[in-house]
């Protein structure tokens, strides 16, 4: 793997054997460059039942309000005590596709990628 | 005022009364020969209330490290101890004590590796983990043991080490066999060793850390950077506690102690037990005239090659005893050390390496002086001939 290693810490500046010194820092791991596959959320389809949140091991579908613009578009999305679908944490989601499995509607889909990349290969 | 007592110990006893003097928070075990003693006399101190430790009674060698690691990163003071296949199970955890950098003190009681199956000494184990990253101290006698389980306490805790430690001796030779040692008062020990505070405890909860995360080549290598940089910066550390330590017990301790160096035409490079009757043998040829010496190998990790190469770099032949094979490499793993020490020297000794007392073969004054002898015909001769030979075996 190669790496641009620059713009890390060099071994003089980290802690020793490895240990994080900072609780709850997973957030600013970006683990979304691993994924391969990227869930699309179909609103016609979705219930907001929020299954895939409940799943998600990376907690990376958001819970909206009554106003999220990527709520759910069947039964009732209009209850201010409930939450709504809220998009997804690219940043965070690795793709591994258990929101698609687990969604009684199949509002979720995985697609490649590479369907995402422009001509020269970029995101 | 340091008191010393002379008492009648096996080399494993002396380690039990060192751990007594030290009382570690948490000991994880498990029996197996010749390390059984030890602990068989350490878990009586803590049956009879003599120390505070919680001591832990696992079911494997694996457990037994993987215990003392946990406890270790909690913060407090841990120790085990092992011998030969035990050390074999411990491997992969023995590997994460050093790179989670916990200071960690086991005494191992060097047996042969199996198979076929042998319960006696050899240095198969502990050189076998050579390259796992911990300190490794060898004992020539259980009074030294005794000293290097105290002194190894404060090596490993240094904060500018925080290395796990290995504390070498000789099974059955060494640790069976009893004899007159001096035993320092439990209230010098305890002032030497100091309180144990942890680096980044994980129980100290306000101050919450990961411990053993994921690392990958994003930064996995610059923790392994700074495992070689830990042990280069220690060897003036372990050399200024040994000297802090010698001043207390009156003795001289060093990573390499020679003896009847200065002129010697022959020298011995060894560890352990065996200097003992190496000493005796040059005591006698010294008496016939033959200049011979012996040097002893107290620190093996890490290696100070500089110190070494200063110190034989005058003698015209070294022979260097491996009590453990390199199999496929040249010479067993101390002569691949010495002939690395010494290879930019524009003087520098022949060597020739003697693999020997595998699986307890006794190391006799015979042996010895065959050595001597041989060493001489390769100075005279200026031809070191085979280089790696075995001594003690049936041809």
């Amino acid at each position: 793997m190669v790496t641009e290693n620059h713009d890390k810490k060099g071994w003089k500046e980290i802690p020793i054997g490895g240990i994080i010194e900072e609780a709850g820092n997973a957030e600013r791991y970006k683990t979304g460059t691993w994924r391969s596959f990227r869930p699309v959320h179909h609103p016609e389809k979705c219930t907001n039942c929020m299954i895939c949140w409940v799943n998600c091991p990376d907690t990376a579908i958001k819970a909206g309000d009554v106003n999220s613009p990527d709520k759910g578009l069947v039964g009732k999305n209009d209850d201010p005590n409930l939450a709504n679908f809220g998009g997804f944490d690219y940043e965070h989601c690795k793709g591994c596709g258990i929101c698609a499995a687990v969604c009684p509607t199949k509002a979720i889909d995985m697609h490649p990628e590479t369907e995402f990349l422009d001509k020269e290969g970029e995101e | 005022m340091v008191k010393k007592v002379l008492k009648a110990l096996t080399g494993a006893e002396c380690v039990a009364e060192a751990m007594r003097q030290i009382n570690p928070d948490v000991v994880a075990a498990y029996p197996i020969t010749p390390q059984t003693p030890i602990m068989h006399a350490f878990s009586q101190f803590v049956a009879d209330g003599k120390v505070d430790t919680e001591f832990v009674t696992v079911e494997s060698e694996h457990s037994a490290m993987s215990a003392t690691v946990g406890a270790s990163a909690a913060g407090s003071r841990a120790m085990t101890a092992t011998s030969s296949n035990g050390l074999a199970l411990m491997w992969e955890v023995v590997h994460i004590a050093a790179s989670t950098r916990l200071p960690i003190v086991m005494n191992v009681v060097n047996r042969a590796l199996s198979g076929p199956i042998n319960i006696h000494c050899d240095h198969s184990d502990s050189m076998g983990c050579r390259d796992a990253g911990w300190i490794q101290l060898y004992s020539e006698t259980g009074e030294e043991a005794y000293h290097n389980t105290i002194m190894a306490v404060r090596i490993a805790e240094h904060p500018d080490v925080l290395l796990p430690v290995m504390v070498c001796q000789d099974g059955f030779i060494t640790s069976h066999s009893v004899e007159t040692s001096e035993i320092l008062d439990d209230e010098t020990v305890k002032n030497f060793i100091g309180e144990h505070n942890g680096h980044h405890p994980l129980l100290k909860t306000e101050n919450p850390v990961t411990v053993g995360p994921l690392d990958l080549f994003d930064y996995y290598f610059e923790h392994k950077r700074q495992q070689l940089d830990a042990m280069e910066r220690a060897k003036p550390i372990i050399q200024s506690i040994f000297d802090e330590f010698g001043a207390i017990v009156g003795r001289k301790i060093e990573f390499f102690e020679p003896y009847m160096l200065d002129d010697a035409e022959e020298a011995v490079i060894c560890l352990s037990s065996s200097c003992g009757t190496l000493r005796h043998v040059v005591d006698e040829l010294r008496k016939q005239g033959r200049k011979v010496g012996l040097l002893k190998v107290r620190v093996f990790r890490p290696f100070d090659q500089n110190k070494l190469a200063e110190m034989i770099r005058h003698i015209p032949v070294v022979g260097v005893m491996d009590r453990s094979a390199s199999f496929g490499a040249f010479g067993g793993p101390v002569f691949m050390e010495v002939r690395n020490a010494i290879a930019d020297e524009s003087q520098k000794p022949l060597t020739v390496n003697y693999i020997y007392g595998l699986g307890g073969r006794e190391f006799t004054v015979e042996q010895a002086k065959q050595v001597f002898d041989e060493l001489r015909q390769v100075r005279e001769s200026g031809n070191p001939g085979i280089k790696v030979r075995t001594l003690g075996v049936r041809e």
